[in-house]
């Protein structure tokens, strides 16, 4: 795809393969484990059965069931046990089998965990990965993309990759990081992305965007699955509109690359924040009200904003389109940015 | 002697007042369901059924043999592994398939699909696809009832591996202490998910895990729709007549994977198969016959017109409408 032969041009001449996003997020998993012993994986159905979307397969057999831990089926316990074990020196990965069912590990999360450092100066260095998304028919408790809920507690970090080298980066990088990391990773993304990654070890610093497709005269910025919308629609703008559309990619949720967005954003005068995430209260609002107090005199129209619709997630596929953001929706909202 | 001869001679549920009609419409609620689920299986592979599914298939007796215990105004909660439980209350196949299909006709008019059915004319509280999240909601339900001066009884269907979520703890805590009409069926088919119980569960006896609260508990065949019914009327008795919960272990086992797209690389097929040998539906059929309460032709014919009512159900769920658009929006708040 585009997006590939872009970073290829760009970022390095490595020798490269051509990987799927969830291939991605299992080779950073495989290497850090393989790199540092205090590195385990902790949660439901990850040893034996592979995990529920497979991310861990194989994982069991190589590293043992001493560091690839099938949890009983607690939320609760799995976050407060990674949290435990991590202050005294360990790594945990934990897997929440779909990011739903963080709801019932939210205590130790926002109380324990996330405060720990502030309370003690003592590091925390855990992952807490999150299958999120919907688009999958998964109905009202199998679709949430729940970041903004972490996004509004100080104490985490937050990162949401939208490709295979972003995805293996930064989930090596949220493993050597000495905060609790969550990973949100896009459950449709899984096997519908490829790209290239490269053989030799890199890493993603957390709190860095990335510019996806560089353009002049409106900006998009979003995060995991739909920056694959954005791409899509950047070139329906180009193609039919004859309008240059920039795709800012966040990659990290939390630090935000404000620079990066502020930098696009001066540039092209025009915004629009995207995220699959319904619109109110979601992690857009931040960055529209920092947007307009950053870069206030550079605009050229006001902030749009882009997400799902403000109701649960429907089961029925049609609903589900309906409330869903997609290619074509940003296209309307671009053409609309590009009136002005 | 000739005493307990003569009492061998008698069916195992003649202390039950199970009608004839009755033994046969629980033997009709299993097949049902079992045909229900397997065409919904086929339907799925079709692509006409989205999402997730999870299927009943083998524990049949666990759903029917509680749910033909119970009296109308009694309520049923379950998990994400509702269609069984539902068409036992009695909520139509039709509707039932539709919600499967996503369609406005179906019993959650598209919006939750499989694992979220709900009939509140049935007191079919759902379908819930949070892991014991659930069980709290049954106590509440039990703790109105009983507020409002009702003898109903609430049935909390949930898992074995649900037993491990901390808000089930919690829950029984509560019923016990507050003394609500409440009954726990933990249907233990050996896994959550790929996880075997002896993997996922401390101790020997899970119904034990009711042990420290005191309550009312045990295990039960949950492949026998009648040692179901059996232990579930004694357990509904103490709930409406003393307002006590009951905690029961229904040992039974799911033949199909956990979902749709589940291989079963967790268990052999032996393991299966010997299970199968104990089938619900298969095993209640030739006692039926044994004492002459049907003959192998009316098994056969029952089992021709429910696969045709399924199909029918099938018929109706495809020429079903999708909501409408604006359904979206219409039940975010009452
Ligand atoms: C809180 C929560 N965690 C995890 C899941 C994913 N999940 C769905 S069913 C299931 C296994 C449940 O097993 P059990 O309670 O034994 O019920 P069974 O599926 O065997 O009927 C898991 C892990 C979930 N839906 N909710
Ligand atoms: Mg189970």
């Amino acid at each position: 795809m585009q997006l590939s032969a872009f970073m290829r041009n760009n970022f390095f001449t490595e020798i490269m393969a051509t990987i799927t996003y969830i291939e991605a997020i299992s080779k950073g998993l495989w290497e850090e484990m393989e790199r540092d012993s205090s590195v385990f994986l902790i949660g439901e159905d990850i040893g034996v059965f592979g995990g529920a979307f497979k991310v861990t397969k194989g994982f069991l057999k190589h590293f043992g069931e001493e560091r690839v831990i099938d949890t009983v089926l607690a939320e609760t316990a799995i976050i407060g046990a990674a949290t435990g074990a991590a202050v005294v020196g360990m790594r945990p990965v934990a897997e929440i089998q779909f990011s739903d069912f963080v709801t019932t590990a939210f205590s130790q999360l926002v109380n324990n965990t996330a405060s720990i450092h502030y309370r003690w100066h003592l590091s925390c260095p855990m992952v807490v990965r999150l299958p999120s998304g919907a688009g999958i028919h998964g109905g009202p408790f199998h679709s949430r993309n729940p970041e903004a809920w972490f996004f509004h507690q100080p104490g985490f970090k937050i990162v949401a990759p939208s490709t295979p080298y972003d995805a293996k980066g930064l989930i090596k990088a949220a493993i050597r990081d000495n905060n609790p990391v969550l990973y949100f990773e896009h459950k449709r993304l899984y096997r519908h992305i490829k790209g290239e990654v490269p053989e030799t070890e890199y890493l993603i610093e957390i709190g860095k965007g990335d510019i996806k497709r560089e353009g002049n005269d409106i900006s998009v910025i979003t995060y995991g699955s739909m920056v694959h919308m954005a791409l899509e629609a950047a070139e329906v703008l180009r193609s039919e509109h004859g309008v240059s559309v920039e795709v800012v990619d966040l990659r990290s949720l939390m630090p935000l690359d404000t620079e990066l967005i502020f930098s696009s954003v001066r540039k092209t005068g025009k915004v629009l924040v995207a995220h699959e995430d319904n619109i109110t209260g979601g992690i857009g609002g931040e960055i529209s009200a920092l947007i307009s107090q950053h870069c206030f005199e550079y605009l050229d129209a006001p902030i749009q904003r882009l997400g799902s619709l403000d109701t649960p997630t429907p089961y029925s596929p049609p609903l589900e389109e309906f409330f869903l953001p997609n290619t074509k929706k940003v296209v309307a909202a671009l053409i609309e940015l590009a009136k002005y | 002697m000739k005493e307990e001869k003569k009492k061998t001679k008698q069916p195992r549920w003649s202390d039950l007042n199970l009608t004839n009609e009755k033994l046969i419409k629980m033997y009709h609620s299993m097949l049902l369901i079992r045909r229900f689920e397997e065409r919904a299986a086929q339907e799925y592979g079709k692509g006409k059924i989205g999402g997730f599914c999870h299927l009943y298939i083998g524990q049949e007796a666990v759903g029917v043999g509680t749910i033909e215990a119970l009296r109308e105004d009694d309520y049923i909660y379950t998990s994400y592994r509702d269609h069984g439980q539902a068409i036992a209350r009695g909520v139509p196949i039709n509707e039932s398939m539709a919600e499967l299909f996503g369609k406005v006709t179906g019993i959650s008019k598209g919006m939750g699909g499989s694992m979220h059915f709900y009939d509140i004319e049935k007191g079919f509280m759902g379908g819930w696809g949070i892991v014991g999240g659930h069980t709290p909601l049954a106590a509440g339900t039990a703790f109105a009832t009983k507020y409002q001066g009702r003898d109903s009884v609430t049935i909390c269907f949930l898992g074995e591996a649900a037993t491990n979520q901390g808000v089930f703890q919690e829950t029984l805590n509560m019923a016990e202490l507050w003394k609500l009409p409440v009954i726990f069926i933990c249907e233990n088919n050996g896994y959550g998910m790929g996880t075997a119980i002896s993997r996922a569960v401390a101790g020997d006896n899970l119904y034990e895990k009711a042990a420290s609260y005191m309550m009312n508990r045990g295990a039960v065949n949950g492949m026998d729709v009648i040692e179901m019914y059996r232990e579930i009327s004694k357990a509904i008795t103490i709930a409406r007549t003393e307002f006590k919960p009951t905690f029961l272990e229904a040992r039974t086992y799911r033949y199909r994977g956990h979902s749709m797209s589940d291989p079963g690389q967790y268990r052999t097929k032996e393991e299966i198969e010997e299970y199968k040998k104990l089938d619900p539906i298969e095993t209640f059929g030739r006692e039926l016959i044994e004492w002459n309460i049907v003959t192998e032709a009316d098994l056969e014919k029952m089992d021709e017109e429910i696969k045709a009512e399924v199909l029918k159900a099938v018929e109706f769920a495809d020429a079903s409408p999708q909501p409408p658009l604006e359904m979206l929006y219409e039940n975010v708040y009452a």
